[in-house]
This record gives C-alpha cells, sequence and structure tokens, in this order.
C-alpha cells in the first residue's frame, strides 16, 4: 500500500539516475582527493627537505601550531573577531547602500546631480582613505568595520539603483491604476522586483568585506586573523601566516555559502 | 445612459526630438454596459487615449467625464488591463489578485468574499496558492482580470488583451473573458488591432486615423443569431461584412 506513491521508472530511467549519482559521488571524492594529495605531498616534501619548511611551513608544523591556539583559548576569539567584523561591514555595506539607492530612486534630480561623485568615488581605491579613518575614529575595530563598509558601500548604490531603475515601467503603470503611492510603489514593486539585485549585492559585498577587514587588521589590528597573518610575518613565523590563511579560506567558503542559501529562501517562487 | 464622455481630448508629447501629436480633438460616449472597441493604425494613439481615460496622463487639452464627473486622476470607477497580465512573480495567485485591494487598504470581509466568489467561480480556486509562473497564458490572464475587478471598476479599460497570447488561445480566452464581463455587467474600452476580435466582442467598433487619432467612422455591430457569443457570430453571416467593412476603412497598406 505504502508504495502506491512512488512512481515507477522505466529500466533506463532508473539507470540514468543512478549514473548521475554516480557522477556526483565521484566528483566530490576527486575534490576531496586533491585535497588529500595537495597536504600529503607538502608534508613529505617538507619532511624530506625538498622543500624548506621554514619559508613554506608544513602540515604538521600548523597543526601543533593550531592546537596550541585552541588550547590558550586565542583560536576561536581571532576567528570570531574577524568573521565578526566582515559580517558587520557587509550586512551594512548593503543595507547603508541600499538606503542611499532608495534616497536616489526617489529624487531623480539629486541621482542626477550626484551622478558625476559617485563615479568618481568608486574608481577611487577605498584602502586609500585608511589611514585618514583611522585618524578620526581611531586605532581599533570601528576603524576597520568602516574601512570593510566602504570598499562596499559605493559600489551597491550604483548597482542596485540601477536595478531601481530596471524595473518594469508598466508595473508601476499597474500600481499606479490601483492609485498607489509613491511610497507604495516602492513597497510593492521597486523593492520586491529588485531582491534578486540586492541580493547579488550582497554576495559581492562578501567578498569585499574581507579585503577590507583583512586590510583593516593590518594596519591597526591586535587581534584577528589578519592580525596573525601580519604577526607571524613580523615574527617570521610562517606557520601562524599559513594557517591563518587557510582557516581564512575556510571561513570566507562558509560564509558565502551562507548567504548563497538566503537566495533560495527569499527567491523561493523562482523555483 | 452615457457613462463615459471624451470631450475634445488632445494631447501632444514632448521629447528632446521633438513633439509628437497623438491625439487631435477627439470626442467619443460610451454607454453604460457597451463594449465598445478602439481600432487603429499601430501608433496612432490608442494606448495614449486610454492612459488619459485612466488619468495617467494630463490631455494636453479636453477633459474626461465619468457619470458627468470630470476625472483628473485615477479613478476608483476604472479598471485598466494591459497586452500582459504583470502579475509579480514573487507574489501568489491569490496575492496577486488582492494587490489592489491592499494598496486602496480595502481588504475587508466582503471584499475577501467576493475575491473567493470569483476565484471559485472562475476556476483559479484550485491555484490560489501557486505562482504566476506554475499557470498558463490563459489562466494568467484571467488572473489579472479578476485582480482588477476586485476594486470592483464600473469601466474596464482592455489594452490589446489578448495580443500576447497564441492564436488559439486567444480565442478561448477572449470567449471566456467575455463572459466573465459581461456577467458582471461592466463597461468596456478595449484597445484591439485584430479586427475579428473587435466584431465579435464589441457593441460599436470606433475605427481611428493614423495619427493624431480622429475618429474615422463608428460602426454598430449587430448580429442577427441568438447566441451572441464571440465564437458563434465569427460565424454569422454579417461578420464578414463588418470585417471587410472595417479593412476597407483602416486602410491598411504594405510599404
Ligand atoms: N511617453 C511618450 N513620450 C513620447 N512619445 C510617446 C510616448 N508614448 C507614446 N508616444 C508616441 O505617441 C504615439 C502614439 O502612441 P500610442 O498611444 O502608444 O499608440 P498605439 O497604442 O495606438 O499603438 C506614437 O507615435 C508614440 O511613439
Ligand atoms: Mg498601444
Amino acid at each position: 500500500m505504502l508504495n502506491e506513491n512512488k512512481i515507477e521508472y522505466s529500466k533506463e530511467h532508473e539507470l540514468f539516475l543512478k549514473n548521475v549519482k554516480k557522477r556526483k559521488v565521484l566528483i566530490v571524492f576527486t575534490q576531496i582527493l586533491i585535497l588529500v594529495l595537495f597536504f600529503a605531498q607538502w608534508e613529505i616534501t617538507a619532511r624530506l627537505k625538498i622543500i624548506d619548511p621554514f619559508l613554506v611551513s608544513q602540515p604538521t608544523r600548523m597543526l601543533k601550531f593550531l592546537i596550541k591556539l585552541y588550547q590558550n583559548g586565542e583560536l576561536f576569539r581571532h576567528i570570531f573577531v574577524t568573521c565578526y567584523e566582515t559580517i558587520v561591514g557587509f550586512v551594512l555595506g548593503t543595507l547603508i547602500g541600499t538606503v542611499f539607492a532608495v534616497i536616489l530612486w526617489w529624487w531623480d534630480f539629486l541621482s542626477k546631480v550626484l551622478e558625476p561623485y559617485l563615479v568618481v568615488l568608486n574608481a577611487l581605491p577605498k584602502i586609500a582613505l585608511g589611514p585618514i579613518i583611522i585618524f578620526w575614529v581611531g586605532n581599533g575595530r570601528p576603524a576597520i568595520i568602516i574601512i570593510a563598509l566602504m570598499i562596499s558601500l559605493i559600489v551597491t548604490i550604483i548597482s542596485v539603483h540601477a536595478g531601481f531603475k530596471e524595473v518594469d515601467e508598466d508595473k508601476i503603470k499597474l500600481l499606479k491604476t490601483f492609485g498607489a503611492s509613491k511610497f507604495q510603489i516602492l513597497r510593492y514593486v521597486v523593492l520586491p522586483s529588485s531582491v534578486p539585485t540586492i541580493i547579488s549585492a550582497l554576495k559581492i559585498n562578501v567578498g569585499l568585506s574581507w579585503v577590507g577587514v583583512i586590510v583593516g587588521e593590518f594596519l591597526v589590528a591586535k587581534e584577528g586573523l589578519g592580525f596573525l597573518i601580519v604577526f607571524g610575518g613580523q615574527v617570521a613565523q610562517l606557520d601562524v601566516v599559513m594557517l591563518s590563511i587557510i582557516i581564512l579560506s575556510i571561513a570566507a567558503y562558509i560564509m558565502y555559502i551562507l548567504v548563497a542559501s538566503l537566495e533560495n529562501k527569499f527567491l523561493g517562487w523562482k523555483n | 445612459m452615457i457613462k463615459l464622455r471624451a470631450k475634445d481630448i488632445s494631447v501632444i508629447y514632448h521629447t528632446l526630438d521633438g513633439e509628437t501629436e497623438a491625439i487631435k480633438n477627439l470626442n467619443l460616449e460610451v454607454k453604460e454596459g457597451e463594449f465598445l472597441s478602439l481600432v487603429g493604425p499601430s501608433g496612432c494613439g490608442k494606448s495614449t487615449f486610454l492612459n488619459v481615460i485612466a488619468g495617467l496622463i494630463k490631455p494636453s487639452k479636453g477633459q474626461i467625464f465619468i457619470d458627468d464627473e470630470e476625472i483628473t486622476k485615477p479613478s476608483n470607477k476604472i479598471g485598466y488591463m494591459f497586452q500582459r497580465d504583470y502579475l509579480f512573480e514573487w507574489r501568489t495567485i491569490y496575492k496577486n489578485i488582492i494587490l489592489g485591494l491592499e494598496i486602496q487598504n480595502k481588504l475587508n470581509g466582503d471584499n475577501l468574499r467576493m475575491v473567493e466568489y470569483m476565484l471559485q467561480k472562475y476556476g483559479l480556486s484550485a491555484f490560489k496558492n501557486y505562482y504566476p509562473r506554475q499557470l498558463s497564458g490563459g489562466m494568467r490572464q484571467r488572473a489579472a482580470l479578476i485582480r482588477t475587478l476586485a476594486l470592483n471598476p464600473d469601466i474596464l479599460l482592455l489594452d490589446e488583451p489578448f495580443a500576447a497570447l497564441d492564436y488559439q488561445t486567444r480565442l478561448a480566452v477572449s470567449d471566456d473573458i467575455y463572459k466573465i464581463i459581461k456577467n458582471e455587467g461592466k463597461t468596456v474600452i478595449m484597445v484591439t488591432h485584430d479586427i475579428a476580435e473587435a466584431v465579435s466582442l464589441s457593441d460599436r467598433v470606433v475605427v481611428l486615423s493614423k495619427r493624431p487619432a480622429r475618429i474615422k467612422d463608428i460602426l454598430e455591430i449587430k448580429f442577427s443569431i441568438k447566441d451572441r457569443s464571440p465564437i458563434k457570430v465569427r460565424e454569422a453571416p454579417e461578420f464578414k461584412d463588418y470585417f471587410n467593412l472595417i479593412w476597407k476603412e483602416l486602410d491598411i497598406h504594405v510599404e
């Protein structure tokens, strides 16, 4: 009885499904294999003194350092600090950028006036503002977050505003026939149509925010992964540097996956 | 009784490239409960005229009266349907249908019951929690119509409402929509470039000139057969006479 709901496929289709699954498993397996081989050859060549562990470190030495960091309780503090700064950076960058985009959409005159200034600001490498920001807000976490935010802010304003302007005129016209106010047009058409644009801005901002935070930490920090990298370089401890970079990659990857999964949540109607 | 009156309407568009005279001194009266079609060469100003009636653009000259009251901004008495359904992809069919009510802050029990009733009657109940992309073109157009009817307008403006559908679907959907509209007793002004469609649906057909739009002729459409459904009247003896008459009036040339 229970099997009644199960769809019966032909032999050929079952074979096809099996092959698709097999291929998927094979891909994941190969991906893992590459990682294992990479670290294995690193360790072996270092032990055989083919490469110099002083210059490029060595997996077991990194592992030792990882355990040490974990035991003195610093590991998660460094990871947490950097992730926290990054998240605050890209969330604020996206939110504030979207608010500015709304303002520009509302006052077209303003957007026309500000256009060349935005283009100039966008072209400017924001890192150059680092020293000014540190001078203004001091040598601490706020400076790092502001640097991260600066990097994503302008590009968010420009791309989200462009998204707003691409909203179908006829959908707006439809709302006008219902007697909608400008605020209602924003709320019912412009913002919801732009959710894909905003999410793609968010995804880009995650990457930009990492850059901002790491550079910020290079400049001012006393903790965090960026700090560990600089510190390791200064005391010629490549184990620290390499380990931090690896942790950084994993954290960045996980964060990207999380943000990308927002897409499925908010764009459910697409599937 | 006269439901809608257009008095001396002229519209001129101004752009940097110059000015375009879209409508010139157009006068028209539409009776209550009437189904009126506007046909005319493309670009002659038909959509512009509907936009003026809908209060979306101010005419350069002239006035629009509904029930003898001049209108200058979008009015609750008017519902507008476009060539495409413009259902919002991110809202379910039900949420799309109540969009107008939501905007006008009229989501009360009476209106929602009315919506339920129409969903039921016009066969969309089972699909109310679907997203627009899961529905066929004909069903989407029906959903768009119910969205318009939910606000209970007296007058419906239809701008080439079936043009985006393929021929078979178009016949079925126009028949379908015609019955719904007649059932609800609405006054209709429809723009179309399909002469057969105009003849089969309308009580009167207004033939417009090239831009700037002026009225060239107005034809009363009457059929001798009993069943006046759009599909049936296509077989009526008068059908092709009307068709040929309008064809000649339109004076279409292939350049
Ligand atoms: N917003 C506008 N600005 C300038 N010209 C316009 C605008 N809308 C329409 N027109 C012009 O006015 C004329 C009539 O347009 P329209 O009413 O859309 O014609 P139709 O619906 O009969 O095809 C066309 O020549 C068109 O190019
Ligand atoms: Mg048109």
